[in-house]
């Protein structure tokens, strides 16, 4: 390429970058860390000369904060309300009130809580009989701590070091301690070990269980040091007064003899491929000893371990690539919980500064998410264009978020999305709406037969799922034309038919329906005989079943 | 376009599908079945080929079942027993016994995965994970090149049963497993409206995805459309009762087990009559730390033994084995030291796979493993070649080539070598 192209691209795409600037957020009401979150991708396109995706419209930004933040769609409500909002600052007042009104909370705390739920224990996490994990003591921990917006750095702390009982109501009930309650028994608490490291430094060390790791800087030896924190930890059983019934579970810290039986000097044993054994005490990843002693009273090895994980720089990395993720579609690095030198960011230096102010900002996880939302790229569209086509990670290449990545909406989303669709809300108390929802996920969780307890979830696109939209009992609720039902009391509003179906393709897609689709609607209409409601139903029906519907874009 | 807002009365709902097949090209493709392919149906049931895989989730400690090495501390307390093959395989194994000479053991199996999820896709697709690109599994690979073989199939050519097996990867969400429960009960299957007004939705669909798909320009949706698809064709099929395994006669389950394991290889015969091209059964349970010879002899190898030496000889007996490759591995073996909780560890280096059925030798052991099995003594098999030997053993070619998404050519089965001892 020529000089001159060059140098014509360059000032191209810096006048892109100035009508970005000037889009729908005033500049003096953005926080300074959207301008360094838009400086930073901004330059990475520049660099590939590529042109980023136009700027979704109101309806589509709409149901993008919702389903992200709240995790379900906008009511028609909501999102009429929105529209009609003016002024500059629109998109920003509407991220602040998801994340600050009180008439939210409870259902922030609850998407939030759901989400850290499958990442601290799974899907199927405390479903088994056998488990020590109280899923509902886990998820009242989690909700309770979003609820009050707990620093996120306090949440870690106290998920790693807790102590207390498993299950909501007993005595010492400690919610958090359900995060190690199962991974601490197993197995000299591999699990325990690997779980703690990838889920909050992002550093995968489950390979260098039994062997030095080809692909990454961890070593056998380091397995086990970091291993080491969790020997003074344990389980316990407790059961129903006079019976051998389980009720519950503790997880206690108490001295650790360490395998050679001598508390003083507590190590472990660990065996190398060659068949020598090796010995580790606790030391950190940075490389950070703590004392040999396996008493309580002199150290106790996990509160030191929390201590120690807070000065991480890769506790910062991690969370916010993880909520890049969750906002954007795609983190820094694939996988997300793999960070390190083997596995380079897209943008290194992002990663970094994001890290840092968060820290700043006493890790306020509403902070960084109003960052991110507001940030230049979480505005683009999902269309593919020429004047980005690189930009696409499905090929292998790194993410530019130069447009929005298309992804289908998790199980819990569109779970939540159908009950908003139904109109009527969720029915019953809050035990009884989870113990629904539960119920509903089981059909798409999978589990490897693993002492490690991994799982997958078919809800990826795939028959079951489709089967599900086309025949399920919350489809069927959801097009349900009974009085008081979502269409129902639609048919009751608006001017006229023509109204009251763009009302259904807002809710459901977050746009007005196409002249071919008003043209299937007349269609539809005189094929019902002139009943609306059941051409509302099959129009509804239609999109819910759609990848429009059920993709996050 | 305007017909099929009426509804032709007396017609079945087959009919209804190929009258929407005319108005709709989206659907045009899967439902036009001309008769002439009925007319055929005999002539490619004579080569039709299907392959089943019995994965062993957690990782069983193959030197106690296929490569018993007695007298050696590692040995463990099982003894060996001569098989119908050439080979000794475990006591508590005594059905197999029989069914030996049908299938052949690979002791000389050495891989470098012994994470559950690395090994897990390493033995699930030939390739090391690479979070670059995600490769499609044996279920996607051979449904894709097995279902030319069969037009007339409508139900999925890829199913995973009681397990998740692993995805279609760059193939695309039509070559997705399509997970059931060993009963054969599928949710949601059964349809609660009409059938013009489901086809009158269903138009209405179409034209909304087609909308999206052509304004996004991105592949998931289009990938979509595929899925809704057979998921159409899916419900209206009679191919279908196939998946209804409660039919079956009583002795035949207790045969097979009545467990879920039991239930999945009854079933999975099922799909093999059926056209099924690939079916995977989910056997969890083998990652033994402790405990691990008790576990063994009075859970796993029970539960294993009834329903694989059923499977084998009712596919014999049915004249189907000379079609259908059987495979039997988990992601890695057991270490051969036992453990101070009398388990045994993850161990990748030196273990053994289980296989025959259409083209491949029964039998036979090939390699060998160290008197106290911690090393392979002779030439080392990986994923890949146990891959590649197995798609040759299905009569497919073994340079069939894909393109991934990022347009790099992937040669099938990661371009393993064919272990001759196997095939031709």
């Amino acid at each position: 390429m020529s000089l001159a192209l060059r140098i014509y691209l360059l000032v191209c795409s810096s006048f892109i970058v100035l009508e970005g600037a000037q889009g729908v957020l005033a500049v003096d009401a953005v926080p300074e860390q959207v301008a360094r979150i838009n400086d930073a991708i901004e330059q990475g396109w520049r660099d590939y000369e590529i042109r980023p995706a136009a700027e979704v419209d109101d309806a589509l930004w709409c149901r993008r904060v919702y389903l992200d933040i709240l995790g379900r769609i906008p009511t028609l409500d909501e999102m009429e309300a929105f529209l009609d909002t003016r002024g500059a600052q629109k998109r920003g007042k509407l991220v602040e009130r998801l994340l600050y009104e009180d008439r939210y909370t409870e259902e922030y705390a609850g998407h939030w809580g759901t989400i850290w739920t499958n990442i601290l224990i799974g899907r199927s996490g405390g479903t088994d009989r056998r488990s020590l994990t109280s899923r509902d003591g886990m998820q009242k921990y989690l909700r309770d701590s979003f609820a009050i917006n707990k620093p996120y750095n306090q949440m870690v702390f106290e998920l790693v070091t807790a102590e207390g009982a498993t299950e909501p109501g007993t005595s010492n009930f400690n919610g958090a301690v359900n995060f190690l309650a199962d991974k601490v028994n197993d197995e000299k608490a591999v699990l325990a070990t690997s779980s703690t490291s990838r889920i909050f430094l992002g550093q995968q060390v489950q390979c260098t269980q039994c062997h030095n790791h080809p692909f990454n800087q961890w070593k056998q030896q380091k397995f086990w040091e970091f291993n080491s924190f969790f020997r003074q930890t344990r389980s316990l059983r407790r059961f129903v007064d006079g019976t051998r019934d389980i009720d519950h579970a503790e997880l206690v810290n108490e001295d650790f003899a360490g395998e050679a039986d001598d508390p003083a000097d507590a190590l472990v044993f660990y065996e190398l491929r060659n068949g020598l054994t090796r010995v580790a005490y606790p030391v950190f990843t940075d490389g950070t000893e703590i004392g040999k002693s396996g008493y309580l009273s002199d150290s106790n090895r996990r509160t030191e371990l929390g201590h120690l994980m807070m000065q991480s720089e890769f506790l910062d990395k991690m969370i916010v690539n993880r909520m890049w993720a969750h906002f954007l579609g795609l983190g820094f690095t694939k996988p997300i919980d793999d960070l390190g030198p083997h596995n380079p960011a897209s943008h290194p230096d992002l990663l970094e500064d994001l890290g840092l102010e968060l820290r700043k900002h006493s890790y306020d996880l509403k902070q960084l998410i109003t960052w991110i939302t507001l940030s230049r790229p979480y505005q683009l569209s999902a269309v593919l264009s020429e004047a980005n086509e690189i930009d696409d990670p499905s090929m292998g290449e790194m993410p530019k978020f130069s447009r929005f990545y298309l992804r289908q909406m998790s199980a819990e989303q569109l779970y939540q999305s159908l009950v908003t669709a139904t109109g009527a809300g969720a029915v019953g108390s809050y035990e009884e709406q989870q113990q629904q929802r539960r119920e509903w996920m089981k059909q798409f969780v999978v589990a490897f037969g693993t002492d490690e307890g991994d799982e997958a979830t078919t809800f990826n696109g795939s028959i079951p799922q489709a089967l599900m939209l086309f025949n399920g009992d919350l489809t069927n609720n959801a097009t349900s034309i009974k009085t008081g039902s979502f269409l129902d009391r639609l048919s009751k509003t608006g001017r006229s038919p023509r109204d009251r179906l763009t009302s259904l393709f807002r809710v459901a897609v977050a746009r007005r329906p196409t002249r071919s689709e008003v043209n299937v609607a007349t269609k539809l209409y005189s094929a019902r005989s002139n009943n609306e409601k059941e051409m509302l139903q099959d129009i509804w029906w239609a999109l819910l079943n759609s990848n429009e519907f059920i993709m996050q874009h | 376009m305007n017909r099929f807002w009426q509804t032709p009365s007396g017609m079945t709902r087959r009919h209804f599908m190929s009258h929407l097949a005319g108005s709709s090209a989206a659907y045009a493709a899967s439902l036009s079945m001309g008769s002439s392919i009925y007319a055929h149906a005999e002539e490619l049931k004579k080569k039709r080929r299907s392959a089943i895989m019995l994965w062993m989730g957690g990782g069983p400690a193959t030197i106690d079942l296929w490569d018993l090495k007695p007298g050696a501390p590692t040995g463990g307390p099982f003894q060996p027993i001569s098989t119908t093959g050439g080979m000794q395989i475990c006591e508590h194994l005594p059905l197999m016994a029989q069914q030996m000479k049908h299938m052949s053991v690979v002791r000389s199996m050495s891989t470098r995965e012994a994470d559950h999820n690395r090994g897990r896709y390493y033995m699930h697709t030939g390739f090391v994970p690479n979070p670059n690109i995600e490769h499609p599994s044996y279920g996607a690979v051979i449904s894709h090149e097995l279902t030319s073989q069969r037009p007339e199939l409508q139900i999925p050519p890829f199913v995973s049963i009681g397990g998740a097996s692993t995805g279609p990867g760059f193939l695309g969400m039509a070559w997705a497993p399509f997970s059931v429960t060993s009963n054969g009960r599928i949710r949601n299957l059964e349809m609660n409206l009409d059938d013009s007004r489901l086809l009158q939705r269903m138009a209405a669909l179409n034209l909304i995805e087609q909308g999206f798909t052509s304004r996004t320009r991105d592949l998931p949706a289009a990938e979509h459309a595929k899925v809704l698809r057979k998921t159409f064709d899916l419900m209206t099929s009679d191919q279908m009762k196939a998946f209804k395994v409660d039919e079956e006669p009583d002795e035949v389950k207790e045969r097979y087990g009545t467990g879920g394991f039991g239930q999945g290889c009854l079933l999975a015969r099922r799909l093999v009559e059926a056209g099924v091209p690939f079916i995977e059964v989910d056997l969890g349970g083998w990652d033994n730390h402790a405990g691990i010879h008790a576990t063994l002899r009075d859970n796993k190898l029970p539960i294993l033994d009834k329903a694989m030496s059923a499977l084998i000889e009712d596919l014999d007996q049915r004249g189907l084995l000379q079609d259908t490759v059987v495979i039997w591995m988990g992601e890695f073996g057991r270490t051969p030291n036992i453990n101070a909780q009398a388990g045994r560890d993850h161990f990748a280096r030196a273990w053994s796979c289980v296989v025959g059925g259409a083209d491949i030798k029964g039998g036979l052991a090939v390699g060998e493993t160290s008197r106290d099995g911690s090393a392979v003594e002779t030439e080392p098999f990986s994923s890949e070649d146990l891959m590649t030997t197995v798609i040759k053993g299905l009569g497919i070619s073994t340079e069939t080539t894909f393109t991934s998404k990022n347009g790099r050519p992937m040669k099938i089965a990661g371009g393993g070598k064919i272990i001759r001892e196997l095939v031709g």
